[in-house]
């Protein structure tokens, strides 16, 4: 299932947490070789994570991490813009409507149908806050699978070579490719809404704590 | 109704007082018809500071109360950068239920919608609307209505800052060269293709530096954007 969480959250889900980045280590730094930094508990963490960031996570039936990625919005500091902008021609992409999205990250036991539902979260996110793109930052095997999704991004452009080889891309939002993504994954629109409402909304009816004071 | 975004970002772009920026909430809840239009500061000192449309004995009672630290809607939108309904709110406790009373008394209104925001130095504003209307109704108004309050959010806390700070520092000067390309092409007629093509660029490519643009210039749309360009000398014909 999807969980919604920005960083000041996580320590409720210790679990998922600690699992979600000992995957973005492996993949990161064992698998693609990038800088990153991994500390003593093998966390592969950087200062984005300091700025509580929104992480969309797959959470597996144990508990643990099959995958995430991390949202910040492009008013503040962004990795695209800090690191990226001659991948941008330039243009420091800012704008309250526009979200950057980093650190896709799958766990080596995530089920095909994950990278899907993660997209499908961020389509949730877009339609729900009335966004109209996501700026990312992936890696090389990631333009494969997002075309295998249905979701490829535009790449303005891309540095390193093989396996270290970074791009920035683009999403737009659009509702036909958010439902099209979401029957690949498998998962219903009320499913989706659900994992959402839950993320977002608190227990109690509206309707019910308003009485109260009635 | 729902108020022209144009007019509304260029009678703030023009505004150099606090009080200009208060006359703007005024404005901005008569012209969309609904209860209350309210823009709160604070940052890490607890400095207070406010605009909006709440009856002012109730913002003398919630600074005096000091219900900023019972308040649901702040601890609920401080550290977030979405959206948030009042409804998604935990109004559990008893000390939020009975400020819920409090404020649901003075008019403040049971629906709300509050755009969290975020300036330099620890500094944090809402930008909020609220109204008494019924769910259904709120629920229209917020889908049609929540990406023009966004920018109007961000614009807003914008001016507030500049105002704050007693400087004309304005951060249209960080426009790119491509930025000012792309406006500069749409200037001289060119359609986004063209532009696009020109650039050497997609169009989809095109759209999201235009959009940079638009948002840095606080401008409504990409017209707009491209007047404001050219009344501030940024493009050159």
């Amino acid at each position: 299932m999807i969980r919604y969480l920005y960083a000041e959250q996580l320590d409720a889900f210790p679990r998922l947490r600690d699992t979600m980045f000992r995957h973005r280590a492996e993949q990161f730094h064992k698998r693609l070789g990038w800088e990153v930094s991994v500390d003593a508990e093998g966390f592969e963490r950087d200062g984005y994570d300091d700025m509580n960031p929104l992480y969309v996570i797959w959470e597996m039936a144990d508990g643990t991490h099959g995958g995430s990625m991390r949202f910040l919005p492009t008013t503040g500091d962004t990795m695209v813009s800090d690191h990226f902008l001659h991948l941008t021609d330039g243009v420091r992409i800012e704008s309250p409507l526009i979200w950057e999205c980093t650190r896709f990250c799958l766990s080596p036991d995530a089920p095909a149908k994950v990278s899907a539902a993660l997209m499908a979260a961020g389509g949730e996110l877009m339609r729900a806050f009335h966004l109209t793109h996501f700026v990312g930052v992936f890696d090389r095997r990631m333009i494969r699978i997002y075309r295998m999704i249905g979701s490829s991004p535009e790449v303005l452009g891309s540095a390193g070579e093989g396996s270290e080889k970074i791009s920035v891309g683009l999403w737009q939002y659009d509702e036909n490719v958010r439902r099209a993504i979401l029957a690949r994954a498998g998962i219903s629109l009320e499913q989706s809404q659900q994992w959402f409402a839950r993320s977002f909304d608190v227990v109690a009816p509206h309707e019910e704590r308003l009485s109260l004071v009635a | 109704m729902r108020p022209d975004l144009e007019i509304t970002l260029d009678r703030l772009a023009q505004a150099t007082t606090l009080e200009e920026l208060q006359s703007e909430t005024l404005r901005l809840r008569d012209e969309s018809g609904i209860a209350n239009v309210v823009y709160h500061w604070t940052n890490l000192k607890g400095e207070q500071f406010g605009a909006g449309t709440y009856a002012p004995e109730w913002a003398v009672h919630y600074i005096n109360q000091n219900y900023i630290r019972v308040d649901p809607v702040v601890s609920g939108c401080f550290n977030r950068f979405h959206p948030v309904e009042w409804k998604q709110l935990d109004w559990s406790g008893k000390a939020a239920r009975a400020f819920l009373g409090e404020a649901v008394e003075a008019g403040v209104g049971r629906q709300g919608l509050s755009v969290p925001l975020r300036g330099p130095n620890g500094q944090f504003a809402l930008f909020t609307v609220t109204d008494e209307c019924a769910d259904s109704a709120w629920r229209a108004y917020a889908d049609e209505r929540t990406r023009d309050l966004i920018l109007i959010a961000h614009f807003f806390n914008q001016k507030a800052l500049e105002i704050r700070r007693g400087t004309d520092y304005a951060e249209v000067m960080r426009l790119s060269p491509r930025e000012i390309d792309a406006l500069t092409m749409l200037a001289i007629g060119y359609s986004r293709a063209q532009a696009a093509e020109r650039l050497s660029i997609s169009e989809h490519t095109l759209r999201v530096y235009i959009e940079s643009a638009r948002s840095k210039l606080g401008a409504a749309n990409t017209t707009h954007a491209v007047a404001k360009a050219l009344t501030l000398g940024l493009i050159l014909l």
